[in-house]
């Protein structure tokens, strides 16, 4: 079995930052994450229509991609016992093949709600060349113990 | 807002568009998407670890909006369906013929799994007064989407605001 990592709550403190995750963006890894997500529009795979129809320089990652791409960064932080209550993201920018994602995060609350789930509020952005392309704010699930489990919560006892 | 078409003030608060998806959530489209962002959580990769944490395999969460994207083609299709069709129908209505996604927020609620079969429908909840971006003249929209599985019970729901805008010059 796959190492299964479990940061629970009490070792989590505001202001920590998530270590910084860069990933270089091809052509071929809009097209992927386009087609995983099952979006077909031209804009995310045929470059002469992002640059005539949309007037950008090329096709560009789309929403689902995107939101991919913060799930994983959450999780790999977080460990498989992270579970995802709630997720925010505004697009500022497209990103395009040729750049460099870098994403960032820090811890900005952490909290116990009254169902004793413990809950991470994390303030994230995808940075292209030191612009913010994608800011996005994460609600997220850790134990609050080493025999907790947040995914065993269902129902009203989930409170995303 | 009276200088709305009534027929698109109509669809605001309504519950349109309520569809099941085409196929059961199915895990090669989530290796395919844990693939494309290189996502190795042991959730959607490792049986003992789905099964000791989420009770058996899950799909990612952020792939919620994947499992009612309609077919690219289907027999007897006449023309391609759009996913988030509200967010088409603005367009065409309000004769703007470009639009962006600019926020989009998603809550979480039971996990998705292998063999479940989602239905979904669509709220449109405002459309703004016009407005001008650096893209051109448009407005912006928020469109609610409510996903349930098979037992009527709810998997998340995904808010988008869009932009639909002329380009000028």
């Amino acid at each position: 079995m796959m190492e299964l990592r479990r940061r629970t709550l009490d070792q989590i403190r505001v202001g920590e930052k998530l270590p910084d995750l860069s990933i270089p963006v091809t052509a071929t890894s809009v097209v992927l994450g386009a087609l995983a997500s099952r979006d077909w529009r031209p804009m995310h795979h045929d470059k002469d229509f992002a640059q005539q129809r949309n007037g950008v320089r090329h096709i560009f990652v789309n929403t689902p991609h995107n939101a991919a791409y913060f799930e994983r960064y959450i999780t790999d932080w977080t460990g498989p016992y992270g579970r995802l209550g709630r997720i925010q993201f505004r697009m500022k920018d497209s990103v395009f093949p040729g750049d460099t994602m870098v994403f960032r995060g820090e811890v900005c609350q952490v909290e116990t709600d009254d169902l004793g789930c413990g809950w991470v509020e994390l303030d994230l952005s995808l940075e292209v060349e030191g612009r913010t392309t994608t800011s996005c704010k994460a609600r997220v699930a850790v134990p609050v113990d080493e025999n907790d489990n947040p995914w065993k919560r269902t129902g009203k006892a989930w409170k995303p | 807002m009276p200088d709305l078409p009534e027929e698109v003030r109509s669809w605001i608060g309504a519950r349109r568009y309520v569809q099941e998806g085409e196929f059961d959530v199915e895990r090669g489209y989530i290796f395919t998407s844990c693939a494309s962002v290189e996502n190795g959580n042991p959730l959607f990769w490792d049986e003992e670890a789905a099964r000791r944490i989420t009770g058996g395999w899950i799909a990612p969460p952020t792939m919620i909006s994947v499992w009612f994207r309609p077919h690219y083609w289907a027999p007897n299709r006449t023309q391609p369906a759009q996913p988030l069709q509200v967010h088409f129908d603005l367009k065409e209505k309000l004769g703007l013929p470009e639009a962006v996604m600019t926020d989009n927020t998603i809550v979480f609620r039971e996990p998705v799994r292998p063999g479940d079969r989602l239905r979904t429908y669509q709220v449109l909840r405002s459309v703004s007064e016009p407005k001008t971006t650096k893209l051109g003249r448009g407005r912006f929209w928020v469109i609610d989407v409510e996903y349930e599985n098979q037992r009527g019970e709810s998997v998340g729901t995904e808010s988008y605001t869009g932009f639909g805008y002329r380009r000028e010059g």
